[in-house]
């Protein structure tokens, strides 16, 4: 059984965001208006949770992006303006008529996807933008992401500088990813299980994977090893533009519009620091894992709609989730009170 | 042996950080399936050779052959796939990963694009196995193991990648007796495969046991080299140490008799790396710590400084218990303590500042009041003290990185003697610095104790500790073993009580570190 | 045997390394006066350039604070609702009565500084990193204003004292100027001829080494962030009396220009270097961009886009990292 111990030992963050969300959840369906008036009823219940999961996934894939750079031990604080850039492309390019415009009508099953392949291109192609500045140019990745950010909300802004879509936007297709496989479990969460599955694990257990989790543990012994340790930097970023982009096409099924919402951008952002910082992904890199922070997504907006089902005031919700995030954030410091040599504090 | 046709030759390597050159036109040959061990002392320039071989340093000038053939590696990579693979001392692990991904770290067996964990696996315990290292499960995250486990894990992780030449940087050094003998056995196999395998070690037993050949470096150069176990111990430190270090000590003072300790320790501990060290220094005296590299004495001098946590004990300063909790407590004027700290690139300067700034910084408070800097008093100090060092700069406000590694010495030096210390606590302050600063420190150091300082001195270089000591401590295990006063301090005692056995034992062959 | 540990290379010079942000900077706000003026006659009249100034005092103030805690090799972004709150708060005070107005602006900035304190005691006691931090401390600050306030921008107006130093003129000469001028001055003295300054820059550099140097480092950086946070609302109380009340997400505009002030001024992000000129004339630069781009009717969008190019473009070009070997 020492074989489970290792794993355990690898998963514990995981594992605890994991645990924190089915509480929390349970605590958040016991009290849901639906389920105290009608009962415990399947319909109820899967209701509910599609509610949650389509909110829910949003979140969780700016989440994975921020992953793929904090496990870099870097930060992108440019995943929100991704979003936010990808959605009002996503608002043009989603469509059922795809380059009617240019006399060759893709249709609406070939339109929206390769409308879909553009949006993710452009997440991918913001993400390289941030690798090859951080990397090549060796600038800081926190001022590096702020600027990249303003010229991100600079071209959503020019695309649409009110919110809006297309008419021929792919409404359907946003149904189906919204509905209820089977009529019980919510399409969004079965994308986001394939997401993880298909692109997740294969990354975890790649070579590039396993050195993006070296450079962020140690560079310098990720160097000595030998470790192609530029390239998985900078495929961690683009990884992280990537998911940032699924996110933004994702947030167009829900709302079937775009717009440059600077806002929106900036609590993403915020809230995917959170989320990785609950789901057990260490801001000091090297440590955690998509997995987690999908959880720790979940779990943070589920605390946020904790607070609505309990009837807590509108007005101080705010400030309860700004105590929350400082809470969950001051958590990794407990370790400092284990150094007993003070010079490793300044390390 | 085909000494005709060498496996690896490096020619007429120079390398320079800042001003200090670390080598200077050295040679070196390498024969397959031979262990060719390399000595010198600290700052001879073995650990700046070794990192050239494995493309860790670019050398500034210079070729390097690999079976003829001219190489140059411009990453450790590059070395590692021509088959040079270093054991670096902890350095290299990865202590988020486990033991099976850091040993297959480069080119891990693959199915469908994915790491092949269970094959990886089945090569990680391979290696772990060969290396004796065997009880170590393979899942297991690096952090989570022992110094000593990892340096077995470092083994195994260069045995895996199936080197052709292997460079052992003081390899065994964490290591126990039993480990040291089985990683003993894996050289010899290898080198009986064909494999050449470069040495080094401070341990001279250890040489005499393993290596076919030797070569001794002394300031960035090779001065020797030999068939091993064809000259006498005492033949190969006169090499190590060289024509120039005789008389660079100043005369050491008639030890004075029934003097009151300035500083006294009782019992210090810091578990586990200070076990109760007991000592006292009075004014006016020298106190050197002795021992093997690691036996406690950073963390002793530390502790003293209020950087560590937790440490337990008493502290005396003229007799008057005092506790301190910080450096800013340290160097208050009623204890008056200054550390010259290990480090001097992250803990004694700071490099980009100007040479003016890095001098007064620790003494603020003597020429500021209320907060506000006397800049012309702070002047005239950094003047006085420039001349006192005698500190060869373009100006006070260049960089203090642009000096040459003595002069920053210096610095780091200047800086505290601003302060007027009464107590003076040297973390290896000659470490990579040349020969002629080096002169100047020890005269610096004897006139300072003459005016009445209490100093201790770690160093790692036992001349240093022979030829300015009054008396020795030497530590073994984070206590103080054994008292070398006077006449007393010779070599040889240092040597043995730093193995910890009694000194009768004749010749260094014989020598044993105790199992730990 | 770690006997040589690699030497940190010094390419140029000291005097080179000082000067070469600041005098680039300096150089674009020329050029920028040029273009201007090849646009418009207007751009070289006293009215226009002191009203850039006017407008460049607010930013100039926060950017102070910035620059110090970004000094030490850290970063506060609580700086846009710490601007908020500081305008809210000043606001607050003035509603009740004389004894109020008396004590607006005091309260707004210290209100701000005690923000700056949860910031610094959390960096420099928890170890946590600032740029998260600060991001979780403005989030709660968020929420306090939107608590305090109910989510809409506050009915209660500025002080007259407030209007007067961030509205009024005299002589031409505007109020909030002359502020800038005296808290750039005051932060200049304590950069370089305050031991508090001295401890900055060398946390900045080492801060390891700081502490061995016996330099309470953790009190230092509390106090640098503080100081930060106080500014920050200062700040906030001026752009309160210039607009005669606080609104909702009113600092959201200054957290860019701010840190982009202080880098393009030549202070390392990683800390350590950079003068206070530098960050003057980071703060002009940005202020005669925003205006040029706006006079010049460029869009909303196209500020933005130039904003982030020429921010990377200008670190590119002496912000970057030293190389790993």
């Amino acid at each position: 059984m020492s074989e489970w111990r290792f794993w355990f030992n690898s998963q514990r963050g995981t594992l605890l965001a994991l645990a924190i969300f089915i509480l929390t959840f349970a605590i958040y369906l016991a009290n849901h208006p639906a389920i105290v008036n009608n009962g415990l009823t399947v319909q109820g219940v899967g209701n509910v949770v599609q509610t949650a999961a389509n909110k829910g996934i949003l979140l969780a894939l700016i989440a994975i992006a921020q992953t793929f750079v904090v496990l870099t031990a870097g930060i992108d604080l440019s995943v929100g303006m991704i979003f936010v850039l990808c959605n009002v492309v996503a608002s043009f390019v989603v469509v059922n008529n795809l380059g009617a415009a240019w006399g060759f009508d893709l249709g609406p099953v070939f339109g929206p996807a390769v409308g879909i392949v553009l949006v993710l291109l452009v997440g991918i192609a913001c993400g390289a933008v941030n690798g090859a500045i951080v990397i090549f140019g060796r600038l800081q990745p926190i001022v590096a992401t702020i600027a990249t950010s303003a010229v991100f909300f600079g071209i959503a802004l020019w695309m649409r500088p009110q919110p809006g879509a297309t008419p021929e936007f792919a409404k359907a297709l946003g149904k189906v990813m919204l509905s209820k496989v089977n009529g019980v479990i919510p399409a969004s969460m079965v994308f986001l299980l394939i997401v993880v599955v298909l692109l997740w694990i294969p990354y975890r257990r790649s070579v590039l994977g396993r050195a993006t989790y070296a450079v962020g543990s140690s560079e310098a012994a990720a160097y000595m090893s030998g470790m192609p340790i530029r390239s998985a930097k900078f495929l961690a970023y683009v990884w992280s533009g990537l998911f940032s982009g699924l996110g933004g096409l994702y947030i167009t099924f829900v709302t079937s519009s775009g717009q440059a919402d600077q806002a929106a951008a900036g609590t993403y952002t915020l809230n995917s620091i959170a989320a990785v910082v609950l789901g057990g992904v260490s801001l000091f890199g090297g440590r955690g894992s998509a997995v987690g922070a999908v959880f720790g997504a979940l779990a943070f907006l589920t605390i946020k709609d904790l607070m609505f089902v309990l009837n807590v005031d509108p007005l101080w919700q705010p400030l309860l989730q700004g105590v929350i995030l400082l809470i969950a954030v001051s958590i990794g410091s407990a370790r400092l009170f284990q150094v007993r040599n003070r010079l490793e504090l300044f390390g | 042996m085909d000494a005709t046709n060498p496996l690896f030759r490096m020619e007429g390597i120079s390398k320079r950080y800042g001003g200090v050159r670390a080598l200077e036109r050295a040679e070196l040959t390498v024969h397959a399936g031979r262990v060719h061990a390399i000595l010198g002392e600290n700052g001879a320039g073995k650990s700046t050779l070794i990192k050239i071989m494995a493309g860790v340093v670019a050398p500034d000038e210079g070729r390097m052959l690999l079976d003829g053939r001219e190489v140059t590696f411009p990453d450790p990579a590059a070395a590692n796939a021509a088959g040079i693979v270093c054991v670096f001392q902890e350095l290299s692990l990865i202590p988020e990963l486990s033991v099976a991904d850091n040993i297959i770290v480069s080119h891990p067996p693959t199915r469908l694009g994915m790491i092949d964990r269970r094959a990886q696996r089945g090569l990680a315990e391979e290696a772990l196995a060969r290396a004796g290292g065997g009880d170590i499960h393979p899942s297991t995250l690096i952090k989570d193991l022992s110094l000593s486990r990892r340096q077995i894990v470092e083994i195994a992780k260069a045995l895996a990648r199936k080197p052709r030449v292997l460079i052992l940087d003081e390899a065994t050094s964490a290591l126990s007796a039993s480990d040291v003998e089985s990683v003993f056995g894996v050289i010899r196999r290898l080198r009986d495969d064909g494999v050449a395998h470069l040495y080094i070690s401070h341990r001279m037993h250890e040489i005499a046991e393993l290596a076919d050949t030797c070569t001794v470096f002394r300031n960035g150069r090779n001065v020797a080299t030999y068939e091993a176990r064809t000259k006498t111990d005492e033949q190969v430190v006169e090499l190590m140490i060289g024509r120039e270090y005789h008389n660079v000590f100043p005369p050491k003072p008639p030890r004075p008799e029934g003097k009151k300790p300035m500083l006294e320790v009782k019992n210090l501990t810091w578990s586990p790396r200070l076990n109760g060290v007991s000592l006292d220094v009075s004014a006016g005296e020298i106190v050197g710590l002795g021992g093997l590299d690691g036996q406690g004495q950073r963390e002793l001098l530390l502790a003293l400084f209020g950087v560590l946590r937790g440490a337990s004990g008493d502290i005396l300063v003229d007799g008057q218990p005092v506790s301190i909790n910080s450096p800013r407590e340290a160097k208050a004027d009623r204890i008056g303590m200054a550390l010259i700290p290990e480090d001097r690139k992250t803990e004694g300067l700071m490099l980009p500042m100007a040479v003016r700034d890095n001098l007064s910084f620790a003494a603020m408070s003597l020429f500021s009041r209320g907060g506000i800097i006397d800049r012309s008093a702070e002047r005239r100090a950094i003047d006085e003290v420039i001349k006192l060092l005698a500190i060869k700069t373009d100006g006070i406000a260049v960089p203090a990185g642009s000096l040459s590694g003595g002069n920053q010495q210096k610095v780091v030096i200047a800086k505290w003697l601003m302060r007027k210390p009464r107590i003076i606590l040297l973390n290896d302050p000659t470490r990579g610095i040349d020969v002629g600063t080096k002169q100047e420190l020890y005269q610096l150091l004897r006139k300072l104790a003459d005016a009445g300082a209490a100093i201790i001195l770690y160093s790692t270089d036992y001349d240093e500790l022979i030829g300015c000591c009054d008396k020795v401590l030497v530590m073994y295990d984070g206590a103080v073993k054994r008292m070398l006063a006077g006449t007393e301090i010779t070599e040889k005692a240092l040597i043995a009580s730093a193995l910890n056995i009694d000194a009768d034992l004749k010749g260094a062959g014989a020598m044993r570190p105790a199992a730990q | 045997m770690t006997d040589q540990t690699t030497d940190v290379p010094v390419r140029l010079s000291f005097r080179q390394r000082l000067n070469v942000p600041v005098v680039t900077a300096f150089g674009c706000i020329v050029l920028l006066l040029v273009v201007g003026s090849i646009y418009s006659p207007n751009f070289l009249s006293p009215e226009y350039l002191l009203q850039q100034l006017k407008v460049g005092a607010f930013l100039g103030i926060i950017a102070t604070g910035m620059m110090v805690v970004i000094l030490l090799g850290q970063i506060d972004l609580s700086v846009p609702w710490t601007v908020t709150l500081g305008a809210m708060m000043a606001s607050a005070a003035t509603a009740y009565g004389p004894m109020g107005e008396v004590a607006a602006i005091p309260f707004g900035i210290l209100c701000g500084l005690l923000i700056g304190l949860l910031n610094g005691v959390a960096v420099a006691y928890l170890r946590i990193p600032s740029m998260i931090i600060t991001l979780a401390v403005n989030a709660v600050a968020q929420g306090l204003m939107v608590a305090y306030s109910g989510g809409f921008s506050p009915q209660d107006s500025a002080s007259p004292a407030m209007k007067f130093i961030g509205a009024q003129s005299t002589l031409g000469v505007p109020h909030a100027v002359v502020v800038w001028i005296i808290v750039g001055g005051l932060a200049v003295f304590l950069l370089t001829r305050t031991t508090f300054g001295r401890a900055i820059y060398g946390i900045g550099n080492k801060e390891s080494a700081a502490y061995l140097s016996g330099v309470p480092t953790q009190r230092v950086v509390v106090a640098a962030f503080a100081l930060c946070g106080a500014l920050a609302a200062f700040g906030g109380v001026l752009l309160a009396g210039y607009a005669g009340k606080a609104a909702q997400s009113m600092g959201d505009a200054y957290l860019l220009p701010a840190i982009a002030a202080v880098v393009l001024g030549g202070t390392s992000i990683l800390g350590g270097r950079g003068s206070y000129l530098g960050t003057i004339a980071g703060v002009i630069l940005i202020t005669l961009l925003q205006s040029i781009l706006s006079v010049m009717q460029i869009a909303e969008f196209g500020r933005q886009i130039i904003y982030g190019v020429i921010i990377v473009a200008m670190l590119l070009l002496y912000g970057r990292d030293q190389k790993l070997r």
